[in-house]
């Protein structure tokens, strides 16, 4: 590389320029193409986000590409309403409160048998390892009767508690998966020596194995909760109660019975879209791994 | 927060819940102790009901008697349900394709420019989203008003633009001349829902299939370069089979989710107009029908389906060292 630009340095201006002119010329295509499918791709969402700032009468008599003539009519009516009438305030709450624990107990019940699959020494480790990695080949739909009639049976039916064990446990053949494997690659060396000075296990979880794990534990639990968070088909089937549904459901309702009020569902759509927009745009990194490694699931 | 500061608030948490602790010694059932919540979990809400789920679809609609494999035999004969099988393999293949070609596509041209990375997240950004709120965004671009009137979904304003009549597309069935000859997957409107799923998913197949190419050594690329390949040839001949074991994971990936497709199609179109497909058609069945025999015959139809595709993969990752 370093050769390369001392040589072209030596070359008078001009003749740079005019290579370097070429060199974009020949290049035009790829940018092109590359910027086409660009706008093609944010497009759609572009239509959503437009929409949901234009009033009502605006939304239904013209196309979104025609918002931007003057006279400009943008407003925030919609969000208020979708917001105050038809409870996409309380669906917000609502997914929080079933996405973070939804996130934290998978993530500790997967570190704790993490732990013991990657460092404790007994019979049957690897086997048991592979049966629960195994299960993720389960599809939720294969559980859905009789886990509905279980939690009917306990009165966790239409209760936070009852989906938050129901995500635990859709979450946590890869969860584990994921934190065997990356406890398995932290070194020997350093978790022997905690031992040999009388360092208990819990000491040694605690105060090594999940400092050492946050890049690990970082990615699984944005996983995670996108996961829950986005999440229509457990919310559908075990909470039934449009008071605790979570946005992805009281969406899934409005587009039911408001099929062509299209200022309301894009503004809840977008509404719905907010957080992980923000995850994306901090974590990008996390992000990316955590369900590039994840996908499989679900 | 600094990192300082969080490890001592992290030191002072642990050290209390291990003053609790001290004492109890490491002991035999030790590991045991560690898996049981995870055993729990795993027994009640996985094991047990995919067991409990193989005998409901044996059984009535309301689980009293046995009948056989007389679910099994309505779902492949019945004509709906005979739809909504037809119909996942159109997904399997249309959707499993149109991500990877395109995923391949985006994955070889962000790769050969500097904005590589704002290119990728902004192909990769529909898969943060919900498919819910992603079949809201797409049921406005499809929205449809008949010839004459505004056009306010962008397809149709497209349609109209060049020329086309504007269509329902999300109800529209038949190519045209075709209506009721040909089975529903051709019907186009399962097209357009299959659209939406790899408008979101062609960014998962990009990301891996990318890093996949970093990992060709562009030596040889060169050297077929110098040699007077053509970038078509370069692509056919070197990329594709280099790139052939994680195309086979992005693949399996893909097939999964296909089969496992449901809120796009739910919030599409409901599973109407000839667009259900298995996990649909289940819902329905346990909730509509309330028949927990036939619900419970496709859920194991649909696990029977995944679990080769997912042998595949796992002894794929097993071998590569990760899904990435």
């Amino acid at each position: 590389m370093t050769t390369a630009s001392e040589v072209s340095d030596t070359r008078p201006a001009f003749s740079r320029i005019i290579l370097g002119l070429r060199k974009v010329a020949s290049r035009l295509p790829l940018h092109v193409i590359l910027i086409v499918i660009a706008l093609l791709w944010m497009t759609p969402t572009i239509g959503l986000l437009v929409s949901s700032f234009r009033p009502a009468t605006e939304v239904a008599s013209s196309g979104w590409w025609n918002a931007f003539q003057t006279p400009f009519k943008f407003t925030l009516d919609n969000y208020s309403s979708v917001i105050s009438q038809n409870g996409m305030g309380r669906s917000f709450l609502n997914s929080l409160i079933i996405s973070v624990p939804g996130t934290v107990i998978p993530v500790v019940v997967a570190a704790f048998a993490g732990f013991a699959l990657a460092w404790m020494k007994f019979p049957g480790r690897n086997v048991l390892f592979i049966f629960l990695v195994a299960l993720i080949v389960v599809p939720i739909q294969a559980t859905l009767i009789p886990v509905l009639r279980f939690l009917t049976d306990v009165k966790l039916v239409g209760t936070f508690p009852g989906i938050w064990l129901a995500h635990t446990a859709y979450g946590l053949p890869f969860a584990i998966f994921l934190l065997t494997s990356f406890f398995g690659t932290l070194p020997k060396e350093l978790l022997e020596s905690a031992y040999l000075d009388g360092a208990s296990n819990l000491r040694v979880f605690l105060r090594l194995v999940l400092p050492l794990s946050v890049p690990a534990i970082a990615s699984l639990a944005i996983f995670q909760f996108l996961w829950v968070w986005n999440d229509l088909l457990v919310a559908l089937v075990y909470l039934q109660s449009p008071s605790k549904a979570p946005m992805t459901l009281t969406i899934s309702n409005l587009v039911s019975s408001y099929g062509t009020q299209w200022q309301l569902l894009t503004a809840a759509a977008f509404i719905s879209m907010i957080l992980p927009l923000i995850v994306f745009f901090a974590l990008q990194r996390y992000f990316v791994e955590g369900i590039t490694s994840g996908a499989l699931k679900g | 927060m600094s990192d300082r500061q969080r490890s001592t608030v992290w030191s002072r948490l642990v050290g209390r819940f291990e003053i609790r602790w001290r004492g109890r010694r490491r002991g035999r059932f030790s590991p045991w102790l560690w898996l049981l919540p995870a055993f729990f979990f795993v027994s009640v809400f996985l094991i047990y009901p995919v067991i409990a789920t193989v005998r409901l679809s044996f059984m009535n609609a309301n689980s009293t008697a046995y009948i056989g494999f007389a679910n099994y035999k309505y779902i492949f004969t019945n004509p709906t349900t005979q739809d909504a099988l037809l119909n996942n393999v159109l997904w399997i293949l249309l959707f499993t394709l149109l991500a990877v070609g395109l995923g391949l596509l985006f994955a070889i041209l962000t790769g050969r420019v500097r904005y590589e990375a704002v290119a990728k997240a902004v192909i990769f950004i529909p898969m943060a989203i919900s498919f819910v709120a992603a079949s809201v965004i797409w049921k406005f671009m499809y929205a449809y008003r008949p010839e004459g009137f505004t056009q306010i979904g962008l397809v149709n304003e497209v349609a109209t633009r060049v020329g086309l009549q504007p269509s329902a597309w999300l109800v529209q069935q038949a190519v045209p001349y075709t209506s009721h000859v040909l089975p529903s997957p051709f019907h186009t409107n399962n097209v357009a829902i299959i659209l939406v799923g790899v408008w979101m998913w062609t960014g998962f197949a990009m990301v891996v299939l990318s890093a996949g190419l970093k990992g060709i050594s562009t030596e040889v690329i060169e050297a077929a370069r110098v040699d007077g390949a053509t970038e078509w040839q370069v692509v056919r001949r070197i990329i594709i089979p280099m790139l052939a074991p994680t195309i086979a994971v992005v693949v399996t990936t893909l097939v999964i989710q296909s089969l496992k497709i449901f809120d796009i199609v739910w919030v599409m179109t409901s599973g109407n107009f000839n667009t259900d497909v298995i996990a649909t058609m289940m819902y329905k069945q346990m909730f509509n029908y309330q028949d927990f025999g036939k619900a419970g015959a496709l859920a194991v139809i649909l696990f029977l389906a995944i679990i080769p595709v997912m042998l595949i993969s796992i002894r794929r990752i097993r071998a590569g060292g990760g899904a990435t």
